[in-house]
Parts: C-alpha cells; structure tokens; sequence
C-alpha cells in the first residue's frame, strides 16, 4: 500500500467529520482509506495540464430569485423533529464557556 | 532606547444588504419577529432543500464593488466553507473563495496626517448565521434560525491602515457609500455591519510584516478604537519580553477592556472550500454591468456640487448634511414639500444634531417624517407656533414622528392670534404691575420684558412675543 | 383478471375505464405485501391507513373529473431518501429514524399530480451509498429471484418492489448507478434522465453534482411515462434545467433504422461476466436486425471513471451529510460531555460503517493541502472523461454496454472489500459523471436463471433516442417474464419457507 494513514490523519479527519471512531474503526479505516486513496491515485496517470476542472456539468448560469417574500411562518411543524426546543428555538449544549 | 513599532491593520467588514428576503430563499429578513418564525427548509438546513439567489444581493454586492472601485468579477461562483457549529444550520456556510463577485479596489480616506488610499482586497457575497442564546436556567443555549441566511457582503481590505484613526476613517467612509447607494443601513450596534480587526506589529521600518491576530466582536467605534490600542500593547509587550505573536482568532471584552483566545481543539481551522454543486456560476454581462452603473445614486461629492448651486445655505451645512444619505435624504424630501432650503437645514443643524448628541444616536436611527418637519415649518411661518412652542413641537417628533399639526391641535399649543384676547391678557398684566408700568414709563426700557414674560406666561406660552411686545407699548 | 401483472400505464387504462377501482389497485398491492414483504423487504414505511385514505379520495377525484393524469390510481413506490411531508423519510439511516419532512420533493410531488398514489418508502442503501442495499440500518432487501442474493443498490427497495409485484412502479435515484444496476439485478426497466431534467428539490442528496431522480418500472412503456411526469423545470432547483421535450411517451416507437450505435470495446475486457457479456452482445445484435448500424469502438478512460466518481461523490457527500448533527431534526445521542462530543456521538452512532467511511475519504480529499491533488484532480479528468463522450456522440446516437459486470451476488459477498465493490459501478458511473441519460433494462438471464441488464446511453438531453431503441428491443425480445412467470414459485432460500 503505498498511501499509510497515520493516527494522526485518522484523528485530524475525526475532528473536520465530527466522528469518533473506536479503536477497532480506526485501524479499519486507516486500512480503507489507504486503499482508496492508492486507488485514486491511479488518477495521476493523466495529464490534466491546463485542463479547465468541472463542477458543473451543463454551462446553466444566472439562475436567480426575485427579492419578494414567499415564505410564511412554519415553525411549529419544524421544531416536531428537533431533539430538543425550548421557547421556540432549537435547545443544543451550551456554547459559551 | 526603546524600539518603534509600526501597526499593521486590515479590516474584514461583514455588511448586511438591506433586501426583503434572505440571500437563498424567500424568508423574511425584517427583524423583531418572534424566533424561528422567519425560517424555511432552506434557511434551517432541512434534508433536501436547495439554496436559489436572490437577485438582488449580486446586485447589491456589484453596486459597493463599483462604488469602491473594485474590478467586478465575470464570471462568480459560490463555494461552501465546512465547519460545524450549532448557528450555522447546514453545518457550512456558502460563501465565495476561489471566485469573489469584486476584487482589487481601494477607497480614499483622510485623516489628520492626510490623505490615502485603503486597498481593498475582495468583496464577497455569504450568508449570515443564526442566534445563539445562553439560557442561564437550562444551562444550555438555544438557537433562532430567523437571521440565518440573510444576506452578507464581506469587504477584505488590504493591510494599509496604521492606526485606529485610519480605520475609523476607513469605515466611516465605507459606511457613507454604503448608506448612499442604499444596499444596508450599516449599524454596528446593531450588527448591520461588523468589522473584524487583522492586526500585527512591526519594528518601524520593517519590510516583512510581523504575526496577525484577528479581533472579532467589536460592535462600537469606541470598541474598535480600544481593541486596536489594547491588541497593540499587547504584542508589543510579548515581543519585548522575546516571545511570538501567536496568528489567532482573539475576542474583545469591551467591558473589561481585555482580548482573549478562542482557541479550542475541535476548530480545525480547515474549513475545506469547494465549489457549491447546489448553485451555478453567476456571469455578469456588460449590459447588466452598465444597467447596474447606471442605477449607482448621486454620491456625497456630486451632491455636495448641486446642492452648493441649488440651495442658498452655507457651506458648512452641505457638508453636515451630505455625510449621511438619511439626512440628506430627508434635507431634500423635506425642502421639496416646503420650499424653504435654509430653513429645513437650520432644523437639521440645530435641533436635529443636538438631539442626536444628547442621545448617542446616529443620523440612521432618525424617525421622523419629511412630511412631518415640513408641516411644522409651516406652523412656524404661519406664526401659529412660536418658536418655544416649536423645539417642543420637535423634540414629540423626534421621539414618535407625531404629526405636529395635529399634535398642536390637540394640546391647544396654538398661539393666540385673537387680538381681543391678547389685549385683555395686557390689560390684566398691566393692571397686575403697578411697580413695573412705573418703572417702564419713567424711562426703565428693561421692565417691559418683565411685563411680556408675565403676558406670555398668563396666555400658557401661546402668544407671539412680537405681537405681545407691540400691544404693551401701544397701551403703556 | 391478475391485477399483478399489470403495467402501471394498463391499471391506470383500466382504472380510467372504470374496470378496476383505485381500492382494488392497491387491495392488490397489500396481498402481495402480506404473501412477500416478510422476504423481500422492499419497505421502510408503508402507512395502511394514510393510503387508503389517500385512495378513496384519488377514486373521488377521478369520478368527479377533476383527476385525470396518467398515472390516476396507480400505487407507486418512493425512495426513502425522498421527502413526503408528514411521513416518514431515513434515507435508511439510524441517524434520520424519527424525520417527518415538513414538505414534499418536487418530483413526489409531480408524481402525485399525474395522479399516482404513493403507497410507501422503499429500502436502500444508507444515504444511497452502496450498491446491494446491505447498507440499511433497517435490514437488507431480498432479490425477488432469489432470495439469497443481492437486489443491488442503492435503490434497491425499488426494484426489487417492482420485480416483486409490491407497486406497479417506483421512483429512485441514481449518483452513480443506483437506478440500474437494481433495475438490471431485479430484472426491470429503471431509467436515468439528464442531470437537471427532474428537480432535486427534496432529494436528500449524496453527490449534488451527480444525483437524479428517475423511474424504475416493468417496461419501458411504464418508464416514459413516470418519466414525463416527473421531469419538471423547477425554480426551487438552481440545476434544473429548462425543457421544451418533456413528451418522452411520444418516443415509443418502434424505429432504430439507421439509428448509429457504439459498442464500447473498453466495457468488454475483463472483469465483465461471460454470460453477462453473451446477453448483452445478443442485445445488440436484435438491435442490429432491427436495422441499428452497430459497431465497436474504443471509447477510453473507463477506468479512470470510477477513483474520479469516487473522490467527487465522497467530497460532497462528506459536505452534504454535516447537517445531520441532532440539533435540528434526528438522532440525538443520550449522554454527551459538551457541544462537540454531541455532534461526535450522535453522527458515530446515528450513521453506519459505509457512510463514515465516504464522509472520511471526502473530508480527507477536501483538507488543507490535498485539495488540488485529489478533488481538483478529479474535477479535470471528469472534464476529460465528459469529452471522450462528447467525441463518442460526434460518432454514435447511442452507445450500448452492459449494466453491472455480473449479475447479482449473494448476501453478504460484497461489502467486504470495498474497491472490490465500487469496482461494480465502472460501467453506470460515467454516465453520472457525464450528466448522460441511460436505461437499464432486461436482456437475458445468465447460467443461473438471473436477469442480466442491457444499459442505453444517450447524448445529454437525447432521452427520446434512448427510449425509443430501448422500446424497440423491448418489443423484439418480447415478454421477459417475472420471478413468479413460469412456475408460479420462486426460489426460496433454505429456511425461509413460509
């Protein structure tokens, strides 16, 4: 395997994905991620010099709203799915030290 | 001796645009509305949804890029920046990295060493995140989605400005423009528009700049002023005892007059830009660009030229009024009902700025009607109102936008223009004042201003002090 | 009459003519589901009583006139990764368990409007991220020709209720072959249109830049039809794309003379499954008689196409999927120390080993300093890949392939490696990459007596050329048949009877 995913890596990626991994999860997903990452690799055999990178597949642009208010109160209806509501709003753990 | 530092400044300045609706869907963005309620699928993250731009923002965002002598970019696209945080309901926020709707302008500014140019670096197009409040009782916070996805525009200068004068300055002009071309109302207290401070310090004469810091919360000029000066001592400081500046995102607590550093292991800082799949490019033809040149208002300088030639007030007025659009809006509405230029401008001088003063409020935060400021320069030419009577009149308007005719007709403020009346007011004080007539008529000029206030008095304030003052002496 | 073997457009005729009622349609339904659901699993949700309710009123609509689409009265099946308001929606995932969308996707909706009655939410792979429907929080899907092995994926829930008899139709989504590799594991017809033909406002998405909604049905018929009903140009959708040839039932037509189609030799080397290959090689030659000018041609980068597909979906599904955080809907962990082992918890817990495996490799290839290696990389040699298509069209009307490179495997077999596994995709996966329109549908059956699929591809916005050669095939090979056709059984793994 020529890619090797260190601890390090697993913990970084941990911290951006917000996923704690067991012990066990972790050296699977040093070995998967390695993996896939020598398979990707395989994309470095092209030459891509000065080819133009593609997010869009079709040139569709300027696609816009007019500013005119269409949306109405549904607040009740969304707060049914959250964990946890207090007065209206979402309740998370405290945010401020 | 000591070394001389240099400060290095750059400002992030977050603007508000003043659209109806939010910067990808069709919520409201008007405030004061009970939590959540300004809220959609699109604004609170909801599986699914997809983001659509509101038109108006890009025109906007074009329009300060113009004004600020930015190169408009041709072709935009939005990107997302990753990062978890509970006011932040997509857990990313769509932003602009790789291709900012403006790039490379700059603004002058001037200050008591002179004149100068602040560059500016970008301005991009973003949306705003929710409300986080601290619910003592809970011990937890609670979250009101109704500001997320308002409309931002993020105005990246150079690092250019060397102290908090030229920022002051920097901002002061940035907020001018801003309010001229209509696109936010630009409050800092508010939160309309945030300034975040990148600062580092440097031995004078130092080619390389030294290590920044960035200060956000800063919601006050004064705040700014003192973030600035504190962040300043406080690198100096570390760097005299030989230590690092450390590049940080610091918090300013006005109230202590102290930065700290919200550092925490879990912010990664690597926010993993990508371009959005959820929204197409923006391209901004010249038809639409020249569309949007030509909607640009008159700004401060053309104005000050016109109203120089149309209106025969001083200089110094112009230069007053023409600061804020919201006063020089209501200076030309107002002159428009009443026809009477140097009398408008003496209200908005005197009374309107004292006010202001005395209250800490901003020309933006001014409530009261064009209509209703001519109405009560009519009352005052018509004399149905002296001038006491007037400030009074004003001071109601300033603080509810009554509308003074009405106003004046309710209370019964109305100066007494019966002359019947009056004379028997004159009569009763004269009769009254034995000691004061003596004295008037054995040559004592001063008395009779005793006998007019006395008048004026028994008629409640309503009479013209003129008027009052000719029927005396006619009956002395 | 067997209301079971009827198309979904033969019930809607015969529901329009008043020969069947819209109760008896899905009366139908229910019976197979109480005979098969226990083996197969096809569903996540199916509300009873919200459906029958929903079919009286539909019977009421149609009396009084005021309903009279092309689907009136037909019981369809819906990804669970599409959002209906007040039902049910986990895109089979832990983390969405308890999610009650507060409204419906567009192209539900669409569906609705031509008049069909959604009756339930169909299994998939979590997040649509696998390609056998094992990914489930809540249990795998069966194949209803054989029980023991795979429905394929993602939107294996759909197929296999269509091959089981379960609906007369379904929606589904394909990011990289999730409509037709089932439909060809199940032996139905599920078809892909152009990215931006059908809105996907209320798809909850994996790859936003690959993800279409699209028909899975008994014929092509079925397919044109649900296809036209749901292709929209929707506001709500900035990459729907405005379109004046939404008539795709106008192309069923029997017609490929002259009609140019190209073999990519590339699809054939190895890996691709003799018996698979066999079948799809006969395809072409049907086609062939049918006066199609077919021949091979080497349309290259094909496996370049699946690390491209696989870096790009991984960095926006790892994007897409950070809202499920349990603030605002969904799974809430029960005890945490703070904000951040909050959100770490709930999404370990609340997301399976397939997903935070994507999420990973995606937050990875995103990350400071490997951004411009991999998924800008990747970005540019989908343009490549975008251009060798747009070489092969200059050449071709269609191109012919094979669907998957075997047909479907047993329980189990795959999740194990998962480049093994992704490796299944090389055929469907350029075609999202591209933004292609394809169909899969049944040529054969292998060895074992499985379907085998044949994939159509067309040029971007040429769904009518697609249809119309798939329609032709279809009425040249004449009846496929069903798992239950011939012996009025099917095969029943060991164990499992009754």
């Amino acid at each position: 395997m020529a890619n090797i995913i260190s601890d390090e890596t697993i913990e970084y990626v941990g911290i951006l994905a917000k996923l704690e991994l067991s012990e066990e999860e972790k050296e699977a997903a040093k070995k998967d991620m390695g993996r896939m990452l020598d398979y990707i690799d395989k994309l470095g055999e092209l030459d891509t010099e000065g080819v133009e990178p593609m997010s869009h597949v079709f040139a569709v642009q300027n696609v816009f709203r007019e500013d005119v208010v269409t949306n109405g109160d549904m607040r009740e209806e969304m707060l049914q799915n959250a964990p946890g509501e207090k007065d209206g709003m979402f309740m998370v753990p405290r945010t401020f030290e | 001796m000591a070394k001389q530092y240099e400060t290095v400044i750059g400002l992030e300045v977050h603007v508000e645009l003043a659209t109806k609706t939010k910067i990808f869907c069709g919520c409201s963005t008007a405030f004061g509305g009970a939590p959540n309620t300004h809220t959609c699928p699109v604004c609170t993250g909801m599986p699914g949804s997809l983001p659509v731009l509101n038109k108006k923002v890009l025109e906007y965002a074009v329009a300060v890029g113009l004004a600020t002598n930015c190169t408009i970019t041709r072709y935009c696209k939005f990107d997302r920046k990753n990062y978890f945080y509970p006011d932040n309901p997509q857990n990313y926020q769509i932003s602009q990295l790789y291709l900012p709707i403006c790039r490379d302008g700059g603004v002058e500014i001037e200050t008591a060493a002179g004149k100068k140019t602040v560059g500016i670096h970008e301005i991009h197009m973003e949306e705003d995140a929710g409300k986080l409040i601290h619910d003592e009782w809970e011990d937890c916070s609670l979250v009101d989605y109704n500001r997320s996805g308002v409309p931002l525009i993020e105005i990246v200068s150079e690092p250019d400005m060397r102290s908090a004068e030229e920022v002051i300055a920097y901002l002061e002009k940035l907020r001018m423009m801003i309010q001229y071309l209509g696109a936010s109302d630009c409050k800092l207290q508010e939160g309309s528009m945030r300034a975040d401070v990148n600062l580092s310090v440097r031995e004078a004469g130092a080619a390389g700049f030294g290590t920044r810091t960035e200060m956000k919360n800063l919601n006050s000029f004064r705040a700014i002023t003192n973030a600035i000066e504190g962040e300043r001592e406080r690198q100096i400081e570390l760097l005299e005892a030989g230590k690092k500046v450390v590049q940080e995102t610091r918090r300013w607590d006005d109230a202590k007059g102290e930065s700290y550093a919200m550092r925490s292991k879990e912010d990664a800082q690597d926010y993993r830009y990508f371009p959005d799949p959820d929204l197409v490019p923006v391209a901004v033809s010249d038809e639409w660009l020249a569309q949007i040149k030509a909607a640009q208002p008159e700004f401060r300088t053309e104005k000050m030229a016109r109203y120089q030639a149309e209106y025969d007030i001083p200089d110094y007025d112009i230069e007053i009024i023409t600061a804020s659009k919201r006063m020089a809006d209501l200076f030309e509405e107002t002159v428009k009902l009443c026809g009477q230029p140097k009398k408008v401008s003496n209200w908005l001088m005197g009374e309107t700025l004292r006010l202001l003063k005395e209250k800490g409020m901003e020309p933006e935060d001014i409530r009261f009607s064009p209509e209703h400021l001519a109405g009560l320069i009519r009352l005052t030419d018509e004399k149905a109102i002296n001038s006491t009577v007037a400030k009074e009149v004003f001071e109601m308007m300033f603080e509810e936008d009554i509308d003074p005719e009405k106003y004046v007709e309710e209370k019964g403020l109305k100066t007494v223009s019966d002359e019947g009346a009056l004379r028997r007011a004159v009569e009763d004080v004269i009769s009254a004042n034995p000691k004061s007539v003596e004295d008037y008529r054995n040559g004592k000029e001063k008395a009779i201003g005793f006998l007019v206030g006395q008048t004026m008095k028994a008629m409640k304030g309503k009479a013209e002090p003129g008027m009052v003052n000719r029927l005396l002496k006619e009956l002395l | 009459m067997d209301l079971r073997k009827l198309t979904a457009a033969g019930l809607a005729a015969k529901i329009k003519a008043k020969e069947v009622s819209v109760m008896q349609a899905v009366q139908t339904v229910f019976d197979v589901m109480e005979e098969w659901e226990g083996l197969y699993h096809c569903y996540v949700t199916v509300d009873r009583e919200a459906v029958l309710r929903k079919a009286e009123e539909i019977q009421r609509c149609i009396g009084s006139g005021e309903l009279t689409g092309p689907l009136a009265g037909v019981p369809v099946a819906v990804k669970d990764n599409l959002c209906t308001k007040g039902l049910l929606t986990t895109c089979s995932s832990k983390i969405l368990g308890n999610f009650i969308p507060t409204y419906t996707a567009e192209a539900v909706r669409n569906l609705e409007k031509a008049g069909a009655l959604v009756i339930g939410k169909t299994n998939m792979d979590e997040f649509a991220m696998g390609s056998t429907t094992e990914t489930s929080a809540y249990g795998v899907t069966r194949n209803p020709w054989d029980a023991d092995r795979v429905p394929g994926g993602s939107s294996g829930g759909s197929a296999a209720a269509v091959a089981a008899e379960e609906c007369f139709a379904a929606l589904g989504s394909d990011t990289g072959g999730s409509i037709r590799q089932p439909a060809s594991f199940c032996g139905v017809v599920g078809m892909k249109p152009t990215y931006g033909t059908v809105s996907r406002y209320g798809l909850i998405a994996y790859g936003s830049s690959l993800d279409q909604i699209g028909p899975i049905a008994k014929d092509v018929t079925d397919c044109a039809v649900l296809l036209e009903a749901i292709a929209s140009h929707d506001e709500k959708d900035s990459t729907s794309v405005p379109r004046k040839d939404t008539d795709f039932t106008s192309a069923l037509t029997e017609d490929v003379q002259g009609m140019r189609i190209g073999i990519p030799r590339d699809y054939f080397g190895s890996g691709l499954d003799a018996d698979v290959a066999e079948a799809v090689r006969g395809a072409a030659g049907v086609l062939a008689e049918k006066g199609a000018v077919v021949e091979e041609f080497d349309l290259s980068l094909v496996e370049y196409a699946v690390p491209a597909y696989y870096t790009i979906a991984a960095a926006e599904a790892s994007s897409n999927l950070e809202r499920f955080d349990g603030i605002k809907y969904g799974y809430r962990t029960g005890e945490y120390a703070g904000l951040h082992h909050m959100y770490k918890k709930s999404r370990s817990e609340g997301f399976g080993a397939e997903v935070k495996r994507r999420i990973m490799l995606g937050s990875f290839v995103l990350s400071s300093g490997y951004y411009d290696a991999y998924y800008l990389k990747a970005l540019k040699v989908k343009a490549l890949i975008k251009k060798a298509f747009d070489r092969a069209f200059s050449n071709y009307d269609l191109i012919l392939g094979p669907v998957a490179p075997t047909t479907a495997p047993k329980l189990g077999e795959s999740l194990t490696d998962p480049v093994k596994m992704y490796l299944g995709d090389i055929y469907t996966i350029a075609v999202n990459l591209a933004g292609l329109p394809a169909v899969s549908l049944p040529c054969g059956k292998d060895a074992a007596g499985l379907p085998v699929g044949l994939q159509l591809i067309g040029d971007c916005f040429q769904e009518k050329t697609v249809i119309r050669a798939a329609y032709t095939y279809e009425k040249a090979r004449g009846e496929f048949g069903t798992p239950f056709a011939e012996s009025g059984s099917v095969t029943v793994p060991e164990g499992k009877e009754g």
